[in-house]
């Protein structure tokens, strides 16, 4: 007897279940979902992210921000996304359309950045942030990126965009140097216009949570 | 040139039957040897690249200056380095050559032209070192369990390709008539691995998917390389080595086959309880969560099949290394499995998604079933392919304790951290930076889980360095064991 044929076909079948199931069922389902059009506001939802903030993504991929990170809210009443401020809403697949690589995460070692942008909305914020975590969230363990900013002579007037650190901090760590200022580099500045182009704020009609119908008559 | 096998059975009509398999079996090991060293080395080699990583990021998330200055080295690509480096180098390439070993065994065919093996040994491992310091030169996908950046995935696949189907060809050429339940194991591994793998590339990273249909095949893949890559390897591997080295069957054939199927089906469709509370169809969630729960049967079952063939022989846990080594993984494996069933039900899931309790249950699987069966299958071919015994049973001894140990203290500490830190997270009166302050103890001991973990390997390393280095014995050799069993005692006095 040569079962082998029959076992090979067995064992294609298997995977060929779920593969049409997990993979081929949702392309097919909501593969093409489109961005949501607002007659009210005559444009569609969710906004078209910035070239800058798209390059800022890309410093997101490539130092590995969504092993602690997630980008997602649950719904209300599914753990405590909402009540923590993390978004005034679940997500919902079509916050997602314009994303090639979708950071939706698994791991929360930090707070979820699916709507940062809109809870912290400072771009200085975010420059001590990466900088130094403990200068704006003392206990945190996130990574410092100082490698994301260079310490240079002033060349004529000073950046506006040079980190406004506290005095205390800058004669700490060596960083009083006369004529000399701490500033973002490009991609540092990127990576913040993605980090602030994070907010989910348009209420989608199918991101609404749902309430179940009143009986009639019912009492209130 | 006639085989030595049938040269002593033509010799000496009273030859043992017993000694004839034998010579046959020596001669079927022998022409794995050199694309199974290769494959075992750069295992070894991967093994202490990726354990330097995960020392590292260990440090780093309860220390977050240590090595804070250096990008390649910042968190989000050491860990990534840690993950590519154990999976892809150590737990790939060790599947690979434990996968040909066992396959060219139990079809008792001899592996032709070996030569290409070696081959893909080079282009696998060309491709995951390529990988690795593309991810820490920051050219990672940030794809989980495929951050490999896209220009080492022709290497990869076509090292792939050529293992599977030297593999399968060799089962073409079986000379027995029953299929034993690791064959079958061995043979859906390989060749699911390379469509999960093609299909993720594809819909991913050459033509992506649009939105969270991405996060979908993400996960389709990434518990797949769990499910239907490693774990098949190492059940085929517990399946074979526990009756081999006790010297009796398997407690059920029929569960075993039972065990096989029903794991085909289900095991599939669980990567999806990764995204439960995530922007995708309810639908393919409740689908995700059923099959999870339904992997208690092939579990229950696998674990009925092997546990109940160690009981009476647990004495023999006491003298053989592969035994032990290959035993551990499989308590484990039944007990990791059924945590991940439970954590794939929503109200346990809210608790221990996206906490540390994943991460414990991760390195449970990987490591204390997956990489333990494997310890024990190296313990028992490397011996083979070189005809030297291992030099010090000593250093066994520290590898499997170190190891045993270390990963216990590893999952139990992660998990209780992990379910703290997930009950505080879903209680919004508790700050998030007390949230993450009260997981700091935990990731301390993680990182001393991880040294105890470490002189195990060192331990693993120096004995595999020393055995290369021994001279080959002229004569028949015993092998290497904690403790003389009873039987062997008689025979040395005698």
């Amino acid at each position: 007897m040569n079962r082998g044929p029959l076992i090979f076909l067995g064992i294609f079948l298997a995977l060929a279940f779920s593969w049409t199931g997990i993979v081929l069922t949702n392309q097919i389902q909501y593969g093409s979902l489109t961005p949501y059009y607002d007659q009210n506001e005559g444009k569609t939802f969710p906004d078209k992210p910035s070239g800058l903030a798209e390059r800022g993504r890309a410093v997101y991929q490539d130092l590995g921000c969504l092993y602690c990170h997630s980008q997602q809210v649950r719904r209300p009443g599914f753990g405590a996304d909402t009540e923590r401020g993390w978004g005034e809403r679940q997500s919902v697949a079509r916050d997602y359309v314009y994303e090639r690589r979708v950071f939706l995460g698994t791991m929360r070692t930090g707070p979820d950045l699916r709507n940062i942008g809109a809870r912290q909305p400072s771009a200085d914020w975010h420059y001590l942030h990466l900088y130094d975590p403990q200068l704006t969230s003392p206990g945190s363990i996130m990574a410092p990126f100082r490698f994301l900013f260079e310490y240079r002579p002033v060349a004529g007037e000073r950046s506006p965009k040079a980190l406004k650190l506290p005095g205390d901090y800058v004669r700490q760590h060596g960083l009083d140097r006369p004529g000399y200022e701490l500033v973002p580099t490009p991609r540092a500045e990127a990576l913040v216009a993605y980090l602030m182009s994070l907010k989910d704020t348009y209420q989608f009609p199918e991101a609404r949570p749902y309430v179940p119908p009143r009986k009639e008559g019912g009492s209130k | 040139m006639a085989s030595a096998s049938s040269l002593a059975a033509s010799l000496n009509p009273a030859t043992p039957p017993d000694t004839v398999a034998r010579a046959e079996l020596s001669e079927i090991d022998a022409s794995t040897r050199w694309p199974a060293i290769v494959f075992l080395l750069s295992a070894l080699v991967w093994l202490l690249v990726g354990t330097v990583f995960a020392l590292i990021s260990s440090i780093k998330l309860h220390t977050p200056g240590f090595l804070g200055g250096y990008e390649w080295l910042t968190f989000g690509r050491a860990r990534t380095a840690h993950l590519n480096a154990v999976v892809y180098g150590w737990s790939t390439n060790v599947a690979f050559a434990v996968a040909f070993w066992l396959m060219a065994r139990l079809s008792r065919a001899k592996l032709r032209h070996a030569g290409v093996l070696v081959i893909a040994a080079c282009f696998w491992n060309l491709g995951v070192t390529l990988g690795v310091i593309g991810i820490l030169a920051g050219d990672s996908t940030s794809i989980e369990w495929l951050e490999m950046p896209s220009y080492v995935t022709p290497l990869l696949f076509v090292a792939y390709a050529l293992v599977g189907a030297w593999t399968v060809i060799t089962f073409r050429f079986r000379q027995v008539e029953h299929i034993y339940v690791s064959q079958l194991y061995l043979l859906a591994a390989l060749f699911w691995f390379p469509w999960l793998y093609s299909i993720a590339q594809i819909m991913i990273i050459f033509e992506p998917a649009r939105g969270t249909v991405l996060a979908l095949v993400n996960w389709w893949f990434a518990h797949n390389v769990l499910g239907l890559w490693f774990t098949p390897i190492g059940l085929a591997a517990a399946y074979y080595f526990i009756p081999k080295v006790l010297g009796k069957p398997i407690h059920s054939y029929y569960l075993s086959v039972l065990g096989f199927w029903s794991l085909a089906i289900f095991y599939n469709w669980a990567g999806v309880h990764h995204l439960i509370g995530g922007p995708v169809p309810a639908w393919v969630i409740s689908a995700g969560i059923a099959a999870s729960l339904m992997m208690v049967i092939p579990v229950v079952v696998t674990a009925i099949n092997h546990h109940l063939t160690m009981v009476g022989s647990f004495g023999a846990l006491r003298s053989s290394p592969t035994l032990r080594f290959v035993v551990f993984g499989a308590v484990n494996y039944t007990v990791v499995s059924l945590i991940g069933s439970t954590m794939a039900i929503r109200s346990v899931n809210e608790i221990t998604h996206f906490t540390h309790f994943t991460v414990a249950h991760a390195h449970q699987g990987m490591y204390a079933f997956f990489t333990m069966v494997m310890f024990g299958a190296v313990y028992y071919i490397l011996p083979r392919l070189l005809l030297k015994e291992w030099p010090s049973a000593a250093l066994i001894r520290t590898h499997f304790w170190a190891a045993a140990i270390g990963v216990t203290l590893y999952w139990i500490d992660l998990s209780i951290g992990g379910w703290i830190q997930g009950m505080e997270m879903n209680n919004a009166n508790v700050a998030f930076l007390d949230v993450v302050r009260h997981t700091i103890p935990f990731l301390l001991v993680r990182s001393g889980a991880g040294i105890i973990m470490t002189i195990g390997h060192l331990a693993f390393a120096v004995n595999v360095v020393w055995m290369l280095c021994a001279r080959r014995p002229a004569g028949a050799t015993a092998p290497t064991l904690f403790h003389k069993p009873p039987a062997m005692r008689a025979a040395s006095a005698r």
